[in-house]
């Protein structure tokens, strides 16, 4: 396995075998326990866009496991202002470092760096299209939740055009029998075309602009924020997002055990309400970003992750 | 009307590369996919909307003095893809070739999608286009995994 550009380069099995290094991971990720299984080794960070969870996390997750990290800095001062191609940044970072994680604007640069390098490549999100490593944070946290992946009902909720979050989970919960709804106002479906992969793949999936009659059968409500920029007027924007905005007060006749997640950052799509109630799964998620990013970096750097670490795991 | 008299239509080539089984009305663009255009010096003669048992109506292009290569004819794939070429020497057929694609085209398009990475004229690596089927011809770019829209892709030739 070269890298991880989109949830295809893994298979279920490895998919289940990377949450179990994880789970075993935790306590080295809370602190408690050191391993530094990573030592020796360096991340380069390459983010060409704004992040702060994703960078922030596969920083920690690096120096978690005794491993280094070199950062690319504010693009701005780099040589990239400069117009040095993405090819030639990889083909110096390659030198530099064991693995790169990156994020890119344009849509197909993970791909593409890739094919330039002989390191693996973390695909940290590729302009609107995949962010395969948000997706194991969050098939974690939903495993955490359910004790499985499979057979769930998953709500995804937002703007599901540009939101590369949903796009690499939704393959993800499909292959795992999950049974999805989309629910999104018509200027932010899901693109045609994933929606044929999904249903090309035996996927369950009906599409809504219905969120909120959506939340009493589900297991899981996954929220995506809505750009304001998006729209061409506010008040069309406005009109629009407040359908897309969860209450505690929404949640009553929800499942016991349903969750909500958010990729962060929200804006007011979830009301801090929700932050109180027993559905909120959010701030966990960002930090099983730590976790699950720190079992990729195992998995891509070929170090086996023991069978007992110890802690409280 | 046979065949035949479709051919005669133009006069035979000596020597050179006939090109058949175009879909009608497409020959302009096949002529601008192979670079052929004011700036060639070789006799080009072309035939439209001639009528085809199999096609119901096609184009032929016949060029002389020029033999074209397998990885030329893949680049009609995308505007001819029943084409069938014949090379022809001392005004006989002395071979024949059609399309073969095989998972991707390569270097002949650029991907239609406006932020993908390979908009960048700058970037060295190779354009490729993924196969998903023939009939119909379905493409995805290598790197953004975006399907291309036919129409717009041959407008994007290298």
């Amino acid at each position: 396995m070269p890298g991880l550009i989109t949830m295809d380069d893994l298979s279920n099995e490895e998919i289940l075998s990377i949450l179990d290094d994880a789970q075993r991971l935790l306590p080295v990720a809370e602190g408690t326990t050191y391993l530094p299984l990573l030592q020796g080794k360096i991340l380069g960070n390459l983010f060409f866009e704004p992040s702060t969870r994703t960078r922030m996390s596969f920083e920690t997750a690096m120096k978690r496991l005794g491993g280094d990290v070199v950062n690319l800095g504010d693009v701005k001062t780099s040589s990239v202002v400069k117009g040095e191609t993405l090819y030639d940044t990889i083909q110096m970072v390659d030198g530099y470092t064991d693995i790169i994680a990156m994020r890119h604007p344009r849509q197909g640069a993970a791909q593409y760096a890739q094919d330039a390098a002989r390191v693996p490549i973390l695909n940290g999100g590729d302009g609107a299209g995949h962010h395969p490593t948000q997706t194991m944070l969050d098939l974690f946290t939903i495993q955490q939740a359910h004790g499985r992946l499979d057979g769930l009902k998953v709500v995804l909720a937002g703007d599901l055009r540009y939101g590369r979050t949903v796009h690499s989970l939704s393959h993800a919960l499909t292959r795992f029998g999950c049974e999805l709804i989309l629910a999104s106002p018509s200027l932010l479906k899901m693109p045609a075309e994933i929606v044929s992969d999904l249903n090309a793949h035996g996927g369950n999936v009906t599409e809504t602009e219905d969120l909120l009659g959506s939340i009493e059968s589900a297991d899981v409500v996954y929220m995506t924020r809505i750009q304001k920029e998006r729209f061409a007027d506010e008040d069309e924007y406005a009109k629009v997002a407040g359908a897309y905005k969860l209450h505690a007060s929404n949640l009553d006749g929800a499942k016991e055990n349903m969750i909500i997640m958010h990729p962060l950052p929200r804006v007011d799509e979830i009301h801090p309400s929700v932050d109180q109630t027993r559905h909120a799964r959010y701030f966990e998620q960002a930090f099983n970003g730590v976790v699950a990013r720190m079992a990729l970096l195992c998995r891509l750097l070929n170090v086996e992750v023991p069978a007992d670490i110890g802690g409280d795991a | 009307m046979s065949q035949e008299h479709n051919m005669r239509r133009v006069t035979a080539i000596r020597n050179g590369t006939v090109i058949d089984h175009i879909p009608a009305g497409h020959a302009m663009r096949v002529l601008e996919m192979l670079g052929i255009d004011r700036s060639s010096s070789v006799p080009v003669s072309m035939v439209m909307n001639v009528p085809s048992k199999k096609m119901g109506t096609k184009d032929i292009i016949k060029v002389e003095d020029r033999e074209l290569n397998q990885d030329e004819l893949n680049r009609l794939a995308l505007v001819a893809p029943d084409a069938h070429v014949a090379i022809i020497r001392a005004y006989s057929v002395a071979e024949k070739l059609t399309i073969e694609l095989g998972d991707e085209i390569v270097n002949v398009v650029r991907c239609t999608f406006s932020n993908c990475i390979t908009t960048n004229p700058r970037e060295p690596l190779a354009h490729r286009l993924r196969i998903l089927s023939m009939t119909p011809l379905e493409l995805r770019c290598h790197y953004c995994g975006r399907p291309q829209d036919l129409d717009e892709l041959v407008n994007n030739v290298i």
